[in-house]
């Protein structure tokens, strides 16, 4: 007997600043302005998705000492922006990235159950660490945190912002007016949490939301991250969307769950993924070399080279051939501000692989930076992405995906109305939401009340 | 006689009102506080009566009868949500009313709460304000686990050690509300070029650093949020005291201030202004509102008995820092409008329960100031500084 297929897991994210969107576009509006994030969310919520996402850097770029201007730039405030959706849509899971360093436990907590309790129990938290100096110049405690300590804290964060959440079991409000007995407990919220990070302890303020705790992210792709994962989250964004990629990152992470005492339907893997739709596989395939072009100008073929090769090649010719100088090797200095740096884990192997691959089919700067950067994950006919998206999640590659379109705000309309009713069709997505909470839409067990937590403590 | 200068009207919002027993009125929802539609209807109703703004109460703390320490007590409204998570939870479902929620200085970063207020001004197509608001509650600090502050108790607020702590705590707001107006300015409005031609989506000379540097931290920028709507959204707080009305005097557009009576209007209004020229202010629109604590109703009898009914069931007659009016609403205009005269230029009331006194305030008061002339009949702007009378600033980064 065949097991019946898994469902799939579907998340809009807001488009990013990064070269993926194509701000040049006349299709592509505003990054900033509120209505941009209310389509969005509403595209999301029309097509039934598990919740829209919004990523967060507290930096401005810089390349070259200069603040990076070919990307778009500028990005509201997290916790603000979901808070206002709460208003504007009914089911859709409201997650937000927020950094474990630049930021306190207390004030963090009160923020996400604030955030759950606004929206009926629909918030959820992607923790990431950026611990950088450079970031934490526009903080009161500077680059504090020294790279090696960042997951350290992000454990004690997360543990400190657990332990607030489950102050209130959930009961203690009687609000009686005939009695006059408005809180059961007077001691709710009592907490106290000390380690080699923080220091805390009193009555949180704020009552237990409708989820418990936000839903948990994680989106670190090292060892320590993905075993602070399998710890702690309840899901991973990850960047291995691909057959064999992503299979092996699945299995890996599911398979360190045991360890801390889990079962693999407890974190859901979410891979990041880019599309390009038409009504043909072959309209597809050129339109998605006319949105490389736009994603990759020759100035953009440039930084990226500049990225891993941590030098100014600003004197190269794009349209020219690779430079034979190799990367300097060393901290990185040319770009900072992008977490997507540290990915070059060998930079002179990895230059010498794309010299090797430029030489070899001919290739200019730009041509070279189209074929080895970001190409998008799915690209085809409504019934080839649907299919695609399909057999990744029952190849156990994924559990689901996190769609990232190339335009503001709209990218995501066409895939609402044309991908979806086919994934429907096939009985692997939703066609109604059934629960009320993200929790219900990811197929998470409720949280047991607190002071009973669901997990075993790492 | 000329006719005076329009009044400006708010309501400050904390749970279900400011009177201890309110929750326990007939129409309070005291099961709904933490909800969106709770927050949704009442600032919809502050926005039926054209009010300005509404503030929005916030703490660090669980609320507590004991100023600077935790009261323990089952008898009152315990438990609430992030003002700031609030105001944007309604900004979308209201049009015209600006949304003023409080934030907490001695234990928050202004890079975050700049670009949370900017980002609220964007949700709310120009209409937020951020009031700022210190805090020497040593149990709040401990819940931050950063600092460490004396235990005070109300006779210690007089000796030099605390008004050191004060004082400092005070200068601390003004350079935190610095950083979070350079922030503001950081974008200049026509950063963003979009030129296809070369590239370039911003202009980096239209980005700034702040470079801001003091005694408690220092910030680089610019902000990650370009420039919001009102280019400066509003800031206010709250000025009782000499210490306190220096920080509106230094850095705020509206200041809170909690006179007696006209004569102690006067004094009050007398120092922020002298303040405000001492730094250099003196050609600013700064508003002073009066903070009234109001019970009314459409006879004084009917409002007195509610005031009454609330204290019995409260067990002791209420008391506030600011003025507690109990009355007609046709009283209250005449003592709002014999206050103006004194030199007030609006006034927050704090309703002492709600609905009822917000409603009395929207459906009651309102209609009698808009009688006699003194009171707006529609939204004339759609902005908060637009309603407030403050013209939109550039960036004081723009070379003009
Ligand atoms: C798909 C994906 C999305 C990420 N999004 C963000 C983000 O929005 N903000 C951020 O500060 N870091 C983000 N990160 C960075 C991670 O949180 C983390 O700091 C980084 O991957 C380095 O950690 P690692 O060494 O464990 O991979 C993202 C990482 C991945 C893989």
């Amino acid at each position: 007997m065949s097991r019946p297929p898994k469902q799939v897991h579907l998340a809009a994210h807001f488009p990013g600043v990064n070269n993926t969107t194509v701000w040049s576009d006349p299709k592509a509006g505003s990054q900033i302005e509120f209505s941009s994030f209310a389509h969005l969310a509403g595209t999301a919520e029309r097509a039934k998705f598990d919740f829209l996402f919004l990523a967060e850097g507290l930096r401005l770029r810089e390349q070259n000492g200069r603040i990076y201007d070919l990307d778009v730039v500028g990005r509201p405030d997290t916790f603000t922006v979901l808070a206002a959706l709460a208003a504007v849509t009914e089911h859709l899971g409201l997650a937000g990235t927020i950094n474990s360093t630049f930021n306190e436990p207390y004030e963090v907590a009160r923020q996400f159950a604030s955030l759950d309790h606004l929206s009926g129990g629909r918030a959820a938290w992607n923790v990431v660490t950026s611990w950088d100096a450079f970031t934490g110049e526009n903080f009161r405690r500077g680059g504090f945190l020294p790279q090696d300590q960042r997951y350290q804290r992000a454990r004690a964060f997360l543990h400190a912002t657990w332990q607030l959440f489950d102050s209130w079991r959930g009961d203690e409000i009687a609000a009686d007016k005939e009695s006059g007995l408005f809180l059961a407990d007077p001691r709710a919220g009592t907490f106290q949490y000390r380690d080699a990070h923080f220091d805390i302890a009193g009555q949180f303020d704020v009552p237990r939301s409708p989820q418990g705790r936000p839903v948990i992210f994680q989106a670190g792709d090292s060892d320590e991250g993905r075993e602070f994962a399998a710890s702690a989250a309840d899901a991973i964004f990850s960047r291995h969307g691909t057959l064999t990629a992503g299979q092996a990152f699945y299995a890996d992470v599911k398979g360190r769950l045991g360890r801390h005492g889990r079962t693999p339907d407890q974190l859901l893997i979410l891979p990041a993924a880019t599309f390009v739709l038409a009504d043909t596989d072959s309209d597809a395939a050129e339109l998605a070399h006319q949105v490389r072009l736009q994603q990759v100008s020759g100035a953009t073929a440039i930084a990226f080279l500049e990225q891993l090769w941590n030098r100014d090649l600003s004197g190269y010719d794009p349209d020219g051939p690779i430079p034979d100088v190799d990367p300097v090797a060393g901290e990185h200095t040319i770009a900072r501000g992008r977490a997507s740096v540290r990915m070059y884990r060998d930079p002179v192997a990895t230059a010498r692989e794309w010299r090797a691959k430029a030489e070899a089919e001919n290739l200019s700067i730009r041509e070279l930076i189209i074929a080895v950067t970001g190409r998008q994950s799915f690209i085809g006919s409504p019934a080839s992405i649907a299919q695609e998206i399909n057999e990744l999640v029952q190849a156990d590659a994924a559990d689901g995906f996190i769609l990232v379109p190339h335009i503001t705000p709209g990218g995501l309309d066409d895939f609402a109305d044309k991908v979806v009713p086919l994934l429907q069709e096939r009985g692997v997505f939703r066609t109604e939401y059934e629960g009320s909470t993200l929790r219900d839409h990811l197929g998470l067990a409720p949280l047991t009340r607190a002071g009973l937590p669901r997990r075993a403590a790492s | 006689m000329a006719s005076p200068p329009p009044l400006h009207l708010a309501v400050a919002l904390d749970g279900a009102g400011w009177h201890p027993a309110a929750w326990r009125e007939p129409r309070a929802r005291p099961g709904e506080l933490l909800s969106g539609r709770y927050w949704v209807d009442v600032i919809s109703e502050a926005e039926r009566g054209l009010l300005d703004f509404v503030t929005i109460e916030d703490g660090l703390s669980l609320q507590s009868a004991r100023p600077g320490e935790p009261d323990l007590r089952r008898d009152q409204v315990r438990g609430r949500l992030d003002a700031t998570l609030i105001a944007a939870r309604v900004a979308p479902v209201t049009s015209a009313i600006g949304l003023v929620p409080t934030v907490i200085v001695t234990h928050t970063e202004p890079f975050h709460v700049s670009k949370a207020i900017a980002s609220l001004d964007y949700a709310s197509g120009g209409r937020a304000g951020v009031r700022v608001r210190v805090s020497a509650a040593r149990h709040e600090a401990a819940h931050f686990g950063r600092r460490d502050f004396p235990a005070l108790s109300l006779a210690d607020r007089a000796r030099s050690r605390a008004a050191g702590l004060v004082a400092d705590l005070f200068d601390e707001a003004a350079d935190y509300v610095e950083v979070v107006r350079r922030l503001w300015d950081s974008w200049q409005d026509d950063a963003e070029i979009r030129d296809v031609g070369t590239g370039r989506f911003v202009d980096v000379g239209r980005l700034h650093y702040i470079d801001f540097s003091g005694r408690w931290f220092s910030v680089k920028g610019p902000s990650i949020t370009p420039r919001p709507p009102q280019g400066q959204p509003v800031v206010a707080a709250l000025a009782h005291g000499s210490v306190a009305s220096r920080l509106t005097a230094r850095s705020a557009d509206v200041g809170f201030v909690t006179p007696r009576d006209a004569q102690d209007v006067a004094g009050i209004v007398a120092e922020i202004r002298s303040e405000q020229r001492a730094a250099g202010r003196a050609g600013e629109l700064v508003h002073i509102f009066g903070d009234l604590v109001v019970f009314l109703a459409s006879d004084r009898v009917t409002a007195g008995r509610r005031k009454a009914r609330l204290d019995a069931l409260a067990g002791a007659a209420y008391v506030s820092d600011a003025a507690i009016f109990t009355g007609a609403a046709g009283e209250l205009a005449d003592l709002l409008l014999d206050w103006q005269q004194a030199g007030l230029t609006g006034f927050r009331l704090r309703p002492g329960a709600i609905p009822d006194d917000l409603e009395a305030i929207t459906r009651l008061l309102v209609p009698e100031l808009q009688h006699r002339g003194a009171f707006r009949r529609g939204y004339e702007s759609p902005t908060l500084r637009g309603l407030l009378g403050l013209p939109r600033p550039a960036s004081r980064y723009a070379v003009a």
